[in-house]
């Protein structure tokens, strides 16, 4: 066993106590049944109770639904277009996939902020989707390589991603008149932070028309901010003009701080400070950053704008400290996005697994970083891969859900290794309530050939069909299958019946068995012998002998039923002209003799009256006709 | 294409039915009911669809359906129909057939009447029991249902007990039920039968019975054209479209091979009989459309007796034959498309009236088309 990373946490199972009733357990796919033994520490012995325990509650929140549904619509997407696509275009869709799944994400942020407004649970979900989708953005920034200086792809995302301050954005914009607004500095400081310079110099030259004194001042910070150089998306120009450019921009924002030119208004100077990467400045504005990382793209756009890829991680490190300020500990989403930035992606995966308590993430993080070829392939000890490991984990963390299962299915499907046999062994525990349910069930597994589960579905609805006496349920399940012992058991339950009451129960079954009477030998006899009574019922009587002795002699029927079909037979001896000829007559007569000589002199002398007459009678019918047949086939026709 | 809307709702939905619209309207539906199935806590719900005029606050929410309102349902939802403009009957799992009221002043549901074990197994007085219902029809006052104890029930919408019940109609599950006359309905079962029934007859044998002719696959769903009534269209658990024509014969006049597993719902369009609906449990939803170019027949033949204002029944001779009842479909053009772009999970129920489509799967969506015909 590998070494744990992290303590597992001790969860406590409200009402269970060990010290007064012994405790045992038992593992289930995705939950653990813990429940009261008879042995009773304190020599009482109250009633036992039966917990379950869950580690997964994320599945249970409605909310998250919508992502499961649309994220599994992805996936299914990405794994079918894999083998289609190559190169470029590849490329391009995977960036396409990734952009999807960072949307639906941010569906389900909103629907969370919509939905904590009413309910406080919720309010630590939507911490975790919007980590979630922070950290999706991040890796796949980092990791797909994409067109654009670094700076640029991280204003996007923080931009993206800070929505609290929108509302705040929202609402000054939408006031009549911005600039005497209370909030207002506050917004043109969030568009500076966030890069956002047309924007905010939009709202200052409202502030300027408002205040014709210092228009001056105003015109030379929206100077200043138009010039400012930004890495462009298309390499019109190299790295080092960049760096020069900058330099003398920079060099220029410095003279007007000194020059007094901003003294005037503490707000402009702030602006100018923080333009010019002033770290202090910066961090004053810590409540409109929120987080260290808005600090750290902040700082890299304003004192190295050109920063690449490499670098990140110290600045990442030092920025974090330096917001923090040594207060408080970073949480788990700080761990991981700084492993985002180190583009440590295993560790981000590590991270991630033990901080959210639901494998979505990791599980679709990973599989899309597998298609992009990123992850190296390391094999895990129990012999799958991790991104193998990963979907499995969550699909069955899906099937442990009463309706996200069929979900779970498809999962399953794209595990090559280990998926076949999680899926059987889930798919035979799903509850089956309705016909409509076992036949999807079933479907499910008649396209994967697992015969098995087929056959053992379709056992379950034939037995309860035929509990509750729906004899035609039950076959058709059982054609379903292909099961010719079931097919033969529910024969055998028609001709009991028919036995008990002298007529056939289901005759619209019977009669239109069709091909599928061939399924079993006792369900050919079944519809055979239903013929035969119709037959006899439409007076078509030399037919109907012949299918009798045809049954008998060809052994399609049980010897159990012999008697009857002799018995049966004794109406055709007895009409007025001649049905059997001699030779149908010699065989019937063999028959019967069949029959009698297989029982034992002590059966014999246990049969009651009604037995021994009903020989007799035969005999003397079957007598009578041969002696009938005789002279009938003897005579010359005609004469 | 675009003109499809599609809601994630986080409920498996097994049925959609638009509400049905006033005699002389000419708006198309604008509110539609679903059901849900396989929830701890399932729900019928109403939803409306806006008007194609109107942008919203965001232009790509236009004519996304709202949620007006909803209300708890015990067990599965198995079939649905509207009664009237006000009243849904639902068939439930549990085996009872419940009518819902929404209260179009305040947009709300409430339960109306209830049967309770309107199916059940063996002893209705044993507590365990149940059977499912699985199919509704609805014509006003009467209800017709049927279930997977093979039983018919007709039920008068404000009567507290069953009109009629037939008991053991069907030795197997009863899969769907469709008002073939005002008397008369048929029924398809889970060995391949089609049965007719009289319900002014007192005994209790179907009147016809029609079968398919190889192996008796399962049929799940029935309709019956909307003008012609002896043409009836049927689905079955392989997939295959089944035109039967009752006036003749017992087995089907053409078997289309459609799906590549069970069909659940089969909808002739109903003002527009030439275009027939299918949904599977493949994922997918055909269009087939038998219309064909007018100028291709002589001006004074039209095909799906949509316009039989100059000729009455008596002139309809053996040439004017619907499409559907051809032989050999391939002689007469007939489109079929698959309306569904992305498929993934199963297609449980479609619903059609006048250009507007909607549709509801077990990826927990609904999908509104309503430019169906542009």
């Amino acid at each position: 066993m590998e070494e744990l990373d992290a303590e597992p946490p001790v969860m406590v199972v409200p009402g269970a106590d060990p010290s007064s009733r012994q405790l045992c357990f038992a593992w289930g796919p995705a939950e653990v049944l813990l429940c009261e033994t008879r042995f009773d520490r304190t020599g009482r012995s109250p009633a036992s109770r039966v917990f379950v325990v869950r580690k997964d509650q994320d599945i249970y929140i409605h909310t998250l639904r919508k992502l499961f549904n649309e994220s599994h619509g992805i996936f299914i997407g990405l794994q079918r277009s894999e083998e289609e696509l190559a190169g470029k275009s590849r490329k391009s869709h995977l960036v396409q996939v990734s952009k999807n799944y960072r949307s639906v994400i941010r569906a389900c942020m909103e629907d969370m902020h919509q939905a904590a407004m009413t309910v406080k649970p919720v309010r630590s979900e939507a911490s975790r989707s919007s980590l979630g989708r922070n950290t999706w953005e991040l890796t796949m920034n980092s990791s797909l390589p994409k067109a654009g200086p670094l700076l640029l792809r991280l204003l996007d995302w923080v931009r993206l991603h800070v929505c609290d301050v929108d509302n705040m954005v929202r609402e000054v914009l939408s006031s009549e008149d911005p600039s005497k607004h209370e909030l207002f500095w506050n917004v043109v400081d969030v568009f500076v932070l966030q890069g956002r310079m047309d924007e905010a110099r939009h709202l200052l030259s409202k502030e300027a028309s408002a205040n014709p004194t210092s228009v001056n001042m105003y015109r030379i910070l929206d100077d200043l901010m138009k010039k400012m150089p930004v890495p462009s998306l298309n390499n019109t120009q190299t790295l080092t003009e960049m760096e020069l450019k900058w330099q003398h921009w920079h060099e220029e924002c410095q003279r007007y701080l000194q020059d007094g030119t901003f003294a005037s208004n503490s707000h402009t100077e702030s602006i100018c400070k923080i333009l010019l990467g002033d770290e202090d400045a910066i961090l004053e504005k810590k409540e409109l950053m929120t987080t260290w990382y808005h600090f750290l793209v902040t700082r890299l756009l304003y004192s190295h704008p050109t920063v690449k890829p490499m670098e990140l991680r110290f600045y990442a490190q030092s920025s974090m400290d330096l917001f923090l300020g040594g207060e408080c500990s970073p949480e788990p989403l700080d761990t991981i996005l700084m492993a985002a930035f180190e583009f440590e992606i295993h560790q981000v995966i590590k991270e991630c697994s033990i901080a959210l308590s639901n494998w979505w993430f990791v599980a679709h993080l990973t599989d899309l970083l597998d298609h992009c070829k990123l992850l190296q392939s390391h094999n895990l000890y129990f012999g799958s891969n991790m991104r193998e490991f990963l979907l499995l984990e969550y699909a069955s963390g899906l099937f442990s859900h009463h309706s996200l299962w069929q979900l779970g299915v498809d999962y399953f499907d794209h595990c090559p290794e280990y998926g076949r046999v999680y899926l059987e062994l889930h798919i035979e525990r799903i509850p089956l309530n309705t016909e409509q349910k076992a036949l999807k069930v079933l479907r499910i597994c008649e396209q994967r050939q697992m015969h098995e589960q087929v056959r053992s579905i379709c056992k379950i609805m034939a037995m309860k069909a035929l509990r509750n006496n729906r004899l035609g349920s039950a076959l058709s399940w059982s054609i379903r299958a292909k099961d010719a012992a079931f097919a033969t058991l529910i024969s055998d339950r028609f001709l009991k019946d028919y036995c008990e009451r002298g007529s056939f129960s289901d005759l619209d079954l019977i009669d239109n068995l069709g091909p599928s009477m061939l399924l079993s030998d006792r369900l050919t006899f079944l519809g055979k012998y239903r013929e035969f009574h119709r037959l006899y019922g439409e007076k078509r009587f030399s037919e109907a002998a012949r299918l009798l002795l045809m049954l008998m002699t060809a052994h399609i029927a049980p010897c159990s039923f012999w008697m009857t079909l002799l018995t049966d037979a004794l109406p055709l001896l007895e009409q007025k002209e001649v049905i059997f000829s001699a030779e149908q007559t010699y065989e019937l007569m063999r028959c019967l003799e069949d029959l009698t000589a297989g029982k034992s002199e002590k059966q014999k002398f246990q049969d009651d009256n009604v037995e021994t007459m009903k020989v007799e009678m035969l005999r003397l019918a079957l007598a009578r006709n041969l002696a009938r047949v005789i002279v009938k086939e003897g005579t010359l026709e005609g004469s | 294409m675009e003109d499809v809307c599609a809601r994630f709702v986080s409920q498996k939905i097994s049925k959609t039915r638009w509400r049905p619209l006033p005699a002389a309207a000419l708006q198309p539906p604008d509110l539609f009911a679903t059901g849900s199935w396989d929830n701890e806590d399932n729900r019928i719900s109403v939803w409306s669809v806006g008007d194609l005029g109107n942008a919203g606050l965001n232009g790509e929410y236009q004519g996304e359906p709202q949620l007006l309102c909803d209300i708890r349902h015990n067990g599965d939802v198995m079939d649905m129909q509207f009664l009237d403009q006000e009243r849904i009957v639902v068939a439930s799992s549990t085996g009872t057939v419940t009518v819902f009221r929404h209260h179009q002043n305040n947009q709300t549901l409430s339960a109306n009447q209830q049967w309770e074990k309107a199916h059940y197994h063996v002893d209705q007085d044993t507590s365990c029991g149940g059977a499912a219902c699985t199919g509704v029809i609805c014509n006003k006052p009467e209800i017709v249902t049927v279930g997977e104890d093979g039983r018919i029930n007709l039920f008068r919408v404000d009567q507290k007990d069953a009109v009629r019940t037939i008991d053991n109609a069907d030795s197997s599950t009863l899969h769907a039920v469709t008002f073939l006359r005002t008397t008369e309905i048929l029924t398809v079962n889970s060995i391949g039968q089609l049965k007719i029934w009289d319900l002014r007859q007192q005994r209790n044998e179907p009147s016809q019975i029609f079968s398919l002719a190889g192996d008796r696959v399962p049929l799940h769903c029935v309709d019956r054209h909307p003008n012609q009534q002896h043409i009836v269209a049927t689905g079955g658990q392989d997939g295959m479209l089944s035109i039967w024509d009752i006036r003749q014969g017992t087995m089907p006049v053409s078997l289309l091979n459609a799906h590549e597993a069970e069909m659940w719902e089969v909808h002739f369009h109903p003002s527009n009989p030439d275009h027939l609906f299918t949904c599977s449990e493949d994922g997918s939803l055909w269009h087939w459309d038998t219309s064909t170019d007018i100028s291709e027949k002589p001006s004074f033949l039209h095909q799906g007796g949509r316009s039989t204002a100059y000729f009455s029944h008596n002139t309809i001779n053996q040439s004017v034959v619907s499409a559907w009842l051809s032989n050999d479909p391939t002689k007469d053009r007939m489109e079929i498309t698959n309306l569904v772009p992305n498929q993934t999970l199963s297609v449980n129920s479609l619903d059609i009236l006048g250009p507007c489509l909607v549709y509801g799967t077990d990826a927990e969506a609904i999908y509104v088309n309503r430019q169906l015909f542009a």
